[in-house]
């Protein structure tokens, strides 16, 4: 697992990287990253993962990391 | 939350797993297109002007006051070559200076600024609190992105 800043997203974003909110729905569905999925923290567990491709990378994010 | 769902996803077996740290919060600060129910709320970012008058701090006084003069606006923002906002020369500093002075000595370093995902409304108010008129927004890097004027929201 590695940190990434704002320029190597982009650039992972540009390879095909995939996107996961692990925010709760609500904040979700307010507003989200252009093509993100959303996996609430808590509910993330191998049956939630199953409509991710294990061959792309998979990028995290919340609200500010905390 | 986003380290702990990192971990997470590493524990279930994925191999290419990124952890965005600075988050939501910060791709809103660099002005980025959103999804959502709340995605069209105005903020600041929409109201940007891109036409306000630069300077390099190398640059004399005379140099800048002339463009100031064919400007819409009587300041300067100050910036790095890559965009970094170092200060601004308000219309007092460039009238009343030696213009043979390089623009580092004069500037007034360190200007406050706003992000662009700020919400508009929220803005307006502050700034006719302050007796403003206009604020310079910046992404979370100190990039200049522009200013946001009272009159435009």
């Amino acid at each position: 697992m590695s940190s990434i800043d704002y320029p190597q997203l982009r650039r992972l974003l540009d390879d095909g990287a995939q996107l996961v909110e692990v925010l709760p729905a609500g904040e979700y569905t307010e507003m989200h990253l252009p093509g993100a999925v959303n996996i609430p923290l808590k509910a993330l567990d191998a049956a939630a993962t199953t409509a991710l491709d294990r061959d792309r990378p998979v990028i995290v994010y919340c609200w500010d990391g905390l | 939350m986003s380290p702990r769902a990192a971990c997470r996803l590493s524990m279930l077996g994925f191999t290419q797993v990124y952890d965005y740290v600075p988050g939501k919060v910060d791709w809103l600060a660099r002005n980025q297109p959103v999804e959502g129910t709340d995605a069209d709320t105005t903020t600041i970012g929409r109201h940007l002007r891109h036409e306000v008058t630069t300077a390099r701090p190398e640059e004399p006084i005379s140099q800048v006051r002339a463009r100031v003069a064919r400007s819409a606006h009587r300041f300067a923002l100050v910036t790095t070559a890559d965009g970094t906002l170092l200060g601004r020369l308000r219309a007092a500093a460039l009238d009343d200076t030696d213009p043979t002075r390089a623009v580092s000595q004069v500037m007034e370093a360190g200007p406050s600024t706003l992000r662009p995902h700020e919400p508009a409304a929220a803005i307006k108010d502050r700034l006719v609190d302050k007796g403003l008129t206009y604020a310079i927004v910046a992404d979370p890097d100190g990039r200049l992105l522009g200013t946001v004027h009272l009159a435009d929201l």
